[in-house]
């Protein structure tokens, strides 16, 4: 008996994708509640503001790389268990089954993937230009100044990121993606962190499936807002 | 009631042993009662290939009755056949017509090694039960009965769990071999009761230890084991083996 490999087992490495999946959700929720300033329809002044405090204030600095850290434990740690699990049935079946769980549930591997192409899209979009602008060839984002401080216009670099059609498609592709990936994922990191209590499962997983609906729609409107000039 | 027959088509796996590659073989068997068990229409086939010289096809089976856990069979998709909550010896051929052509599967995973045709080699849940699926109890007379108060709720509970007749089921049908759902009917058992407190911790570090070892995959909370098992046994099994787990991990000395 031994507690040492706690965060190893196949139990433990669960664990490991349960507390970076709820992590990531909670990063969600502020990432989604920030960006929700474009909507004040004043050319994206709160949200700079906003976005300005994101990237000046030293906590949300240092939970950003924890953010990092989360991310890529829960990519890593997916695509272990994802091989390894594989590699249990070296002789598969003939006709399938999969009357008994939900074809999103059985592809959180896929789905992950889709995010994970998405995201590379997403940091080259907006993360390495406000934050590495400047360094070699990454160009900066457009800067203004207010009361005597330089904020980035990253507004303005949505706006210019958005004309593009194909983009949007991508982004509300990958809105579609992450609801899925959610629509499973919320729910059974409870239960992986140990919540059976029947009357808190049923509102966890209610929470879930609403989580999993609003985040990603209110994510998708972003880019179809400025794609159709929705907001001023 | 009607007495119906039909005729059939099996894909049946057909494998010498372990160590040589096997493939399906298709069988014709005709005039089949609808109100034979599935094993009693594999008997049938059986007697026929017996008779032909053929060898017969190798499954397991001990009570027939629903209650022992011996018998599989993976049934046109789906661990012990088309009906819920039941097991593959109480599945009676009025479960299909006339015409269809049944796929016939052993388990599979890596840990439920195939022994002969449809047979595999359920040894891995032994060893998981004797690594922590126990109790110490005080030799000489028996405790009398009731001796000891359990609440209502957590006795139904753990006779719920204890439902689980280690059949297999849950690992055929998990997209990862995983054992989970067996693992958690036996530590959740012994977890709600008093006689169970002793060993609670050391219980399910090992156990789980132990399934790893007989490489099962891990739990991804799907769901299919749960659809899947002849004995209803609860997905949220699994959630309190997780917080079982994680209690004992943090707090063993």
């Amino acid at each position: 008996m031994s507690s040492k490999n706690m965060f190893t087992s196949s139990v433990g490495k669960k664990l490991v994708m349960a507390f970076t999946g709820i992590f990531l959700v909670l990063f969600l929720v502020v990432h989604a509640g920030l960006n929700a300033c474009i909507w004040a329809n004043d050319n994206g002044l709160m949200f700079n503001k906003a976005a300005h405090f994101m990237g000046s204030f030293v906590i949300p600095r240092v939970l950003e790389i924890g953010l990092f850290v989360g991310i890529f434990l829960h990519i890593i740690q997916g695509y272990m268990l994802t091989l390894e699990n594989k590699s249990k049935r070296a002789v598969g079946y003939a006709v399938s089954y999969s009357k008994g769980s939900k074809w999103y549930s059985r592809s959180m591997a896929l789905l992950g993937t889709l995010l994970l192409m998405f995201l590379i899209m997403h940091i080259y979009h907006f993360w390495t230009p406000s934050r590495l602008g400047g360094i070699g060839a990454i160009q900066g984002l457009k800067t203004f100044e207010l009361n005597g401080t330089e904020y980035h216009n990253l507004y303005a670099e949505m706006q210019a990121v958005f004309q593009s059609p194909f983009v949007v498609v991508l982004y509300v592709l990958a809105c579609g993606s992450l609801g899925y990936h959610l629509a499973h994922g919320f729910q059974s990191a409870f239960k992986t962190i140990g919540i059976h209590n029947k009357r808190y499962h049923a509102i966890i997983s209610t929470i879930g499936y609403g989580f999993a609906i609003i985040i990603p729609l209110a994510f998708a409107m972003m880019p179809i807002s400025f794609y159709f000039n929705l907001i001023k | 009631m009607s007495h119906n027959t039909m005729n059939l088509k099996l894909k049946v796996w057909r494998q010498k042993n372990a160590n040589t590659a096997g493939a399906f073989k298709t069988y014709e068997v005709n005039d089949i009662s609808d109100e034979m068990s599935f094993l009693e229409m594999l008997d049938v086939l059986n007697e026929k290939l017996i008779v032909t010289g053929d060898e017969p096809i190798a499954f397991d089976h001990d009570c027939r009755e629903g209650i022992c856990g011996m018998c599989s069979l993976y049934i046109d998709g789906k661990p012990h056949g088309p009906w819920q909550a039941n097991t593959t010896c109480q599945l009676h051929m009025r479960a299909f017509k006339d015409g269809d052509t049944i796929t016939i599967e052993p388990w599979r995973s890596n840990a439920f090694p195939i022994v002969k045709d449809l047979t595999v080699d359920r040894g891995a849940f032994d060893r998981i039960i004797q690594a922590g699926g126990y109790v110490s109890v005080n030799t000489g007379n028996a405790v009398d009965g009731n001796s000891l108060p359990i609440e209502k709720d957590k006795a139904d509970a753990a006779f719920a769990a204890a439902m689980c007749i280690g059949c297999g089921a849950c690992v055929a049908a998990c997209k990862n071999s995983s054992a989970m759902l067996f693992l958690s009917a036996k530590v959740s058992h012994l977890a709600l009761l008093p006689q169970g407190d002793p060993e609670r911790k050391s219980r399910v570090l090992n156990m789980v230890a132990q399934m790893d070892k007989e490489g099962f995959g891990s739990c991804t909370n799907t769901g299919a084991c749960e659809a899947a098992c002849p004995k209803e046994i609860s997905i949220a099994n699994i959630a309190r083996l997780n917080k079982e787990y994680l209690r004992a991990g943090l707090t063993v000395e």
